[in-house]
């Protein structure tokens, strides 16, 4: 039997429009009259469950706290939770549905750029809190919107300084083919030539790339000092095995700063993940009191098979601590009030050290570690305390002008 | 001189991984007409069940060469069984079905397996060119892929069971008439198909990863590769792969890989508009 083009196009179709549909799914309603409500969006299942799950693990962690210690205003928190399954039609929808239909008086939540673009539109337009808790490229300048992550302006500057300081001064860039990838290998461009290093290559990998023979040939023939990537996805982590295996990691060093973010360093054997240089503001092996209580509470409630947290998913902790206390300053839920709260300087100690609102941005001033992965996990080789959040190069003032509702992206 | 070396390394690389993704579902879609949409997922299974056993204490090789193929193989033979069986001749159905297999699978996968199973590392060290140096698993990626083709080529070409199989798939009814048991051919074929998208996904492990979307990343080019071989399944994927493989990675040296990802899609499509039923639609038609 034969299958002509013809029918197999319209067949792709057919399924394509299926997958399009998608499932529908319908969370249980329940309220009552004394509580305080809050929606939280992640992707639970789909690509990006491998980080929603950890992040809503850190979020709930964070909101039973708040719940065990009185709660808000004195009533319990009640906090709606959306699955995204990584779709982004899903978040429009749940964005809109959290604040017109539950009524929440604050949203958390999201991962990649895209989905928070998708709901920080609609709720700056409905007038609803937001905190976003992901590392991500910077620079969105907005006063309904609030980020606990970190930023490259704060990153990359501290992790290529290291790796100069350590190999040299010449350096090629990898990095992802979209917005995130793009705007960090820009910060990298400015900190490199900056410190009074070279880029000797750069290359850019759409997310579906899986080969890098050439690249690697490349890269020998560039004989950088060092290697710097921002990987993303599964394709890309492709990258290491092939590395490894043309025996390039005991060769040259390699930065990155996305590595270990969906556990690659349990993931990938010793022989291939040792070495590889990265800066977070948050690793589980940090000898920070807090962090031991927090990280033995953390796998009490989830056991051990969740990979391994840096950076992103306790920033769902810190997000949620963070709104809380303001509400609880304020005495009131009403955002403006809660604003004005956060913009004081409100700072959340927790288990990467303490984390401060900065006013004019609001992006957090945060510790920063530079760690290195080896047997399995991270060795921390450094702390930079308190680094402010630099990632709108000074563009962004939403003291002086509240108004303002952009992105941001470096003058460089 | 060195760099001329490297680049013919690469692409020889870039036409094998490619025909070895692609060489079971192109005999899956060859010879019984079925689009499996759950080939991507046969790759990732292919892939966890090699770390799993070799992390479970299991020989390298034997973990890599015979656990992944025969464990995909027998998967293989149920889905025929309990989906594919039924939907003979059905095109639409087939893919609306395999690609809810594909779905399941992948959430089987991470419910069950989860994303933190230790990989593997690769083996064999590198080989030195002139000022590059090239690990020891690209030339056996590329040795394996030809040593299957070669293995395919004469086990349905001068074997007993190739024949009945190539009678099969020519006149299903007239093969039975002369009484061949045609729903074993049928279950067979799907299982060696299967068995080699396990054995490429075992294969590509060390080097690539095993996350339950990683077959994701591979399904897109097994299809444009099968689709521009058309319905030849060993000739088809031999000529589609090395017609793609080598422009994309050609064009990659020369310029960056989004370049060569876009010329290897121009390629195929120009080629679909020229030969809408793939290369072996018009030549090697009666190769295999």
């Amino acid at each position: 039997m034969t299958v002509k083009r013809r029918s197999f196009i319209k067949t792709s179709a057919a399924g394509a429009a299926a997958l399009a549909a998608g499932p529908y799914f319908w969370p249980k309603g329940a309220s009552a009259a004394d509580t305080v409500k809050g929606g939280a969006i992640y992707d639970l299942s789909g690509d990006l469950q491998l980080f929603g799950k950890n992040q809503w693990a850190c979020a709930e962690m964070a909101i039973d706290e708040i719940n065990a210690a009185g709660g808000v205003l004195g009533k319990k928190l009640e906090v709606k939770t959306y699955d995204s399954q990584s779709q982004m039609q899903a978040y429009n929808q749940y964005a809109r549905q959290m604040v017109l239909r539950d009524k929440v008086a604050v949203v958390q939540g999201g991962l990649t750029s895209s989905s928070r673009e998708v709901i920080r539109q609609i709720l700056h337009k409905l007038k609803t809190l937001y905190f976003y808790n992901t590392n991500y490229e910077g620079g969105v300048c907005d006063r309904n919107f609030f980020a606990t992550g970190a930023t490259p302006g704060g990153y990359v500057d501290l992790l290529s300084g290291e790796a100069m300081k350590r190999w040299g001064k010449k350096v090629y860039i990898m990095a992802a083919d979209y917005n995130y990838g793009q705007i960090t290998a820009k910060w990298i461009q400015k900190a490199v030539k900056d410190a009074g290093g070279k880029v000797v290559g750069e290359e850019f990998f759409p997310l579906t790339v899986n080969q890098f023979g050439p690249t690697i040939s490349k890269i020998q023939a560039a004989k950088p000092d060092f290697v710097m990537n921002v990987f993303v996805g599964p394709a890309h982590a492709s990258f290491y095995g092939q590395w490894a295996s043309a025996g390039m990691n005991k060769k040259i060093p390699m930065v990155s700063t996305t590595f270990g973010a969906a556990g690659e360093v349990v993931r990938m054997p010793p022989e291939i993940a040792d070495g590889i240089l990265t800066c977070y503001s948050y690793y589980e092996d940090l000898d920070i009191p807090f962090n031991k209580k927090w990280l033995a509470e953390f796998r009490k409630r989830n056991g051990t098979d969740y990979g391994y947290l840096t950076d992103v998913p306790p920033k769902d902790w810190y997000g949620w601590i963070f709104w809380a206390k303001a509400v609880n300053e304020a005495g009131t839920t009403k955002r403006e009030k809660v604003i004005e709260v956060l913009e004081g300087g409100l700072t959340v100690d927790g288990p990467g050290g303490p984390l401060t609102m900065d006013a004019k941005t609001h992006h957090c001033t945060m510790d920063m570690y530079i760690g290195q992965a080896k047997g399995g996990k991270f060795e921390i080789q450094k702390k930079v305390a308190q680094v402010p959040p630099t990632n709108t190069g000074n563009q962004c003032d939403l003291i002086a002008r509240p108004d303002t509702n952009v992105m941001y992206e470096p003058k460089i | 001189m060195d760099l001329a070396v490297v680049v013919v390394i690469q692409i020889l690389y870039a036409v094998a991984s490619l025909a070895l993704i692609s060489i079971g579902l192109a005999i899956i879609f060859g010879m019984m007409g079925v689009i499996n949409f759950a080939h991507g997922e046969f790759l990732m299974m292919g892939g966890y069940a090699f770390i799993l056993s070799y992390n479970a204490g299991v020989n390298f090789w034997i973990a890599m060469l015979v656990v992944a193929p025969v464990t995909i193989a027998v998967i293989g033979v149920v889905v025929e069984r309990l989906i594919i069986r039924h939907l003979y001749g059905r095109v639409i159905e087939t893919v609306l079905a395999t690609w809810g297999l594909s779905l399941f699978l992948i959430g089987l996968a991470a419910t069950v397996l989860g994303y933190h199973q230790k990989g593997v590392n690769p083996p064999f060290g590198t080989i030195r060119i002139g000022a590059y140096q090239e690990g020891g698993y690209t030339f056996f990626v590329i040795f394996v892929t030809l040593a299957l083709m070669a293995a395919l080529y004469v086990g349905f070409k001068y074997t007993r069971w190739g024949l009945i199989a190539r009678g099969t798939m020519q006149n299903a009814q007239m093969a039975s008439g002369i009484g061949v048991n045609v729903d074993r051919v049928y279950a067979t074929t799907f299982g060696i198909g299967a068995a080699l998208s396990g054995l490429a996904g075992a294969i590509l492990a060390p080097i690539a990863g095993v996350l339950p979307e990683i077959g994701v990343t591979y399904v897109v080019k097994a299809f444009i590769t099968v689709i521009g071989g058309g319905a030849v399944a060993l000739a088809g994927t031999g000529a589609a792969s090395s017609l793609f493989g080598a422009v994309s990675q050609a064009v990659t040296f020369l310029s960056r890989p989004v370049v060569g990802e876009v010329a290897l899609l121009v390629v195929a499509i120009v080629l679909l508009r020229l030969l809408p039923l793939g290369i072996t639609g018009r030549y090697f038609r009666r190769g295999l």
